[in-house]
């Protein structure tokens, strides 16, 4: 099995080719703005370097691609549609409508016309009331009418039954030809405003994710590489290009779970504490059983309250890249980040930055390490001691155990990590670690997930329930079901509600099938 | 306990004052605390709160002690599951509706709005009524703090009649409980028609006089709670210890600072009930605490002892950002402060410890404050 693996950060775009479970080679070169133009450079980089017997173009079984450009877009606030919002639910929920808790400015570019109708459900599968059709008809109209390309739609506890969301879904499909949509339940989670939140920033990047994916497609083709696309997840699985661009949310965070799982692998680790020091923030995870733990509550994402598959994270303003001033001490959070190859003292620029502090202390041979030489010793002293500080305690604040961990360091700037952490067993070091994340994407496997709630079954049975709704989701996002197995299994009772009610959140993973 | 009696009848009447935008925004942070882990997230009430004023509503805060004998008092609170809130979000026309309908009932006009409990949500159910009806809200409640059952107030401590109740539904249901044999029998019934639609619904709890209140209700709990957000909001932007801040302006108690360690969740009974245990960081390393629950904090175990039960407030705080954290929020790894806050006097009477202390919520032990 041969595997490309890509991941296209802000920066940099990593790309590795593994063969056998092995990492035959590795490049890393800058992103460019159109995206196709960088992915070619690697990719041309990548398979020119492996010539092979038989020639070329080799055969790849498989591309990943991870990118933070979804969620870069909504933090910067560019290249998103403005999105028309169906709610069902009315007489419930009317005070407080779509996009009522968004920050004014993103909500100015995304927030499109507001619809509110009767339907929706109740917490045991009863029907609210019933789903108003002519009203979901009207609205349709009006969304045509005004133009509208990209339609999100979130019903009153449609995770639980999502027969609402889907008819709505038939008529606007009918009534607007072409339109997009989203429909809440596929994000899953109960919570209707977080989960109608991540509803519309997912239809407001719908059409940049068609574009994004036509763009890897595009690059794929250019470099002569025929294999199957597929897009990394949250959750450190991938998912079939074509199925991956109508849930562009889903590929939020894959940046970072791509370096913990490329840490996972290249460590051999399941259960470990990873730390990945980047240009200018550092993030700190836990991996159980392979995967990132999830985050079980909110997450905002440029402002917005969501609540759907996250991995729990903490990001820590510290990185390579990061100011470093004396009297008084201070390192970080502001960052020369990208511009650390011009700015920083090693490599002639004026800036001192984490990186010349850890060249001066010899923990890294960078650029030139006599224009740190100057460096006045009890300061490089104490702006490590603070360093080591500011990552004790991040490390500290992600551990769930007070047993001693394990610890992968990985990320550019992955020297900044003592070798000693109060509660680590032990600071692990791993090849290619400057390219985890594309390492992470290579390797990744398919995943399905349910989270409802059931009523009058045992524990036991309601789990069973749950484990067989998410193979079937697996396996529609192209795993081998032979290959299935459970990664995560909760389960919470819910106050006041009667029956014995139990929250159950199943998750299985297998690897990729054919396609 | 502090109470009206030497208070004479004639006293001149202050205007209710306004409250501003900024003290609804404190009020949601100082609730959220004083729900000690229950009650519900303020969140979504707060979102209402914040769409009502852009729209021009502006609520009054009337001191109890201004209110006539005979003023007659609603009652308010939200009744249902915490997650279905999260589906079905709460409505300021809801609550009024059971105002209204409860002024049908009796036949009179209500001079205020007040609510049963302070801790959590509920603290911004009667404003929510209130921007809607035009009426001032009661700076009290019954509670001081969160309780998990209608018994658990100074109301039902105090043996006042505890009937009738309306509820209301979004949909056009109305129930009104026009009679109940005690406040068990009203917590039966009513929780019987919550669920039949859909485990959340708003009520009018049994009218109270302003007499009664100024008697028998925890008197400036909301004032408290506005003044406890403030608290916390002053301390972050000065960069200081919001839980420092806290512990100093209720005159609380640091019980434990540490980090979870494990949490286990059951239902029974319609509660969320649980434990949670602490290993200590800091100045209790070395040390452990248990935490025990039932929607709210109930018991507290340091070292295997017991330290603290209900009805002193039992606070668990986010060590780093002063955020209170519920018990359906409680997760591994979290560094939190357990704090200890005074009760209110009504609470630690005999009679208070009957409903609230902590045999009441079926732990054999006599409590004890740690206030003392």
């Amino acid at each position: 099995m041969s595997r490309i693996g890509v991941d296209v950060g802000g920066t940099n775009t990593d790309a590795v080719l593994l063969e056998g479970g092995r990492v035959v080679r590795a490049v890393k070169t800058p992103t460019t703005p159109d995206v196709t133009t960088g992915i070619t450079r690697a990719l041309g980089l990548l398979l020119q370097g492996a010539s092979v017997p038989g020639g070329t173009p080799r055969a790849v079984d498989a591309v990943m691609i991870g990118t933070t450009h979804f969620t870069n877009a909504v933090v910067q606030r560019r290249d998103l549609t403005p999105v028309a919002a169906i709610r069902i639910g009315l007489p419930a929920s009317a005070s407080l409508e779509p996009f009522v808790d968004w920050p004014a400015d993103l909500g100015a570019i995304v927030r499109g016309e507001v619809f509110m109708l009767e339907g929706g459900h109740e917490y045991d599968g009863r029907p609210l009331m019933p789903l108003d059709t002519a009203g979901v008809r009207a609205a349709a109209r009006r969304i045509r009418a005004a133009g509208y390309t990209s339609v999100g739609v979130a019903a009153v506890f449609s995770p639980l039954n999502p027969s609402c969301e889907d008819q709505a879904a038939d008529i606007l499909r009918e009534e607007c030809p072409g339109i997009a949509l989203t429909l809440s339940h596929q994000l899953g989670r109960l919570g209707l405003l977080e989960r109608e939140n991540a509803t519309l920033l997912n239809a407001a990047l719908l059409d940049l994710a068609r574009k994004t994916t036509r763009a890897f497609a595009d690059a794929l083709r250019a470099s002569g590489v025929a294999a199957p696309l597929y897009l990394t997840q949250n959750d450190g699985t991938v998912t079939l290009a074509e199925v991956a661009e109508r849930l562009p949310v889903y590929s939020f965070a894959s940046g970072p779970t791509n370096s913990m799982r490329g840490a996972a692998f290249l460590s051999g680790r399941r259960d470990a504490l990873v730390v990945d020091v980047g240009g200018t923030t550092t993030d700190v995870g836990s991996l159980r059983h392979g995967f990132p733990r999830e985050a079980n509550n909110v997450v905002e994402v440029g402002g917005v309250r969501t609540l759907f598959r996250m991995p729990d994270l903490l990001s820590l303003g510290l990185g390579g890249g990061s100011l470093v001033q004396d009297a008084p001490l201070a390192v970080g959070p502001r960052s020369v980040g990208y511009r650390l190859p011009e700015r920083a003292r090693v490599f002639g620029g004026d800036d001192l930055t984490a990186t010349d502090v850890a060249v001066a202390a010899g923990l890294l041979d960078l650029g030139d390490r006599r224009r740190v030489a100057g460096l006045p010793a009890s300061l490089v002293t104490r702006a490590l001691a603070r360093m080591h500080a500011m990552l004790e305690e991040g490390v500290d604040r992600m551990k769930t155990d007070a047993r001693d961990e394990p610890l992968i360091a990985v990320g550019g700037g992955c020297c900044l990590v003592p070798e000693r952490l109060p509660g680590v067993s032990e600071v692990v070091h791993v090849p290619h670690q400057a390219v985890a994340n594309a390492v992470g994407a290579a390797i990744a496997q398919v995943s399905g997930e349910v989270d409802r709630v059931f009523q009058g079954l045992g524990r036991e049975e309601a789990i069973a329930r749950a484990r067989r709704l998410a193979e079937e989701q697996a396996t529609r996002a192209g795993a081998d079901p032979a290959t299935l197995g459970v990664v995560e299994v909760e389960d919470l009772p819910i106050a006041y509600l009667p029956g014995n009610a139990l929250r159950v959140r199943v998750r299985v993973v297998g690897d990729i099938g054919r396609v | 306990m502090r109470r009206n009696g030497g208070r004479i009848p004639y006293a001149p009447m202050a205007p209710p004052r306004p409250v501003s935008a900024a003290e609804i925004e404190s009020l949601a942070i100082g609730a959220w605390i004083l729900g000690t882990g229950g009650g519900g997230s303020p969140y979504l009430a707060l979102l209402n709160m914040r769409a009502l004023y852009r729209q021009g509503a502006r609520v009054s805060l009337l001191d109890p002690l201004d209110l006539a004998d005979d003023d007659l008092v609603a009652v308010v609170s939200n009744m249902g599951a915490p997650l279905v809130g999260q589906e079905r979000l709460t409505d300021p026309r809801t609550v009024a509706r059971a105002v209204e309908m409860m002024e049908e009932y009796i036949g009179r006009r209500f001079r205020a709005i007040m609510t049963v409990e302070i801790g959590g949500g509920n603290a911004l159910q009667p404003f929510m009524a209130a921007a809607l009806l035009d009426r001032p809200v009661v700076d009290a409640d019954a509670m001081g703090r969160a309780f998990p059952e209608a018994q658990m107030t100074s109301f039902a401590i105090h043996d006042l009649r505890m009937y009738p109740l309306t509820l209301a539904d979004v949909r056009d249901n109305a129930v009104i409980v026009a009679r109940a044999a005690s406040w068990k029998w009203m917590e039966r019934l009513s929780r019987k028609a919550c669920v039949e639609v859909g485990s959340i619904a708003s009520t009018c709890k049994a009218p109270r006089t302003g007499k009664e209140v100024k008697a028998c209700g925890i008197l400036h709990t909301t004032s408290k709670a506005i003044r406890l957000g403030e608290t916390v909001q002053a301390a972050r932007r000065a960069h200081r210890d919001p839980i420092e801040a806290v512990l100093e302006a209720e005159r609380g108690l640091l019980l434990f600072r540490g980090k979870i360690r494990d949490v286990a969740r059951r239902t029974t009974e319609g509660f969320l009930r649980g434990t949670a245990s602490l290993d200590g960081l800091d100045e209790f390393r070395g040390r452990g605490f248990e935490l025990a629950f039932q929607n709210e904090f109930a018991v507290g175990w340091l070292d295997g002892a017991p330290r603290v039960t209900t009805p002193d407030l039992i606070c668990v705080m986010d060590t780093v950002s002063g955020e209170a954290i519920g018990t359906e929020t409680l997760r591994y790894g979290q560094r939190v402060s357990v704090l200890a806050l005074p009760a209110p006097p009504v609470l630690l009477t005999p009679k208070g410890l009957e409903h609230v202390g902590p045999r009441a919520f079926g732990y054999d032990l006599d409590f004890q404050t740690v206030f003392a």
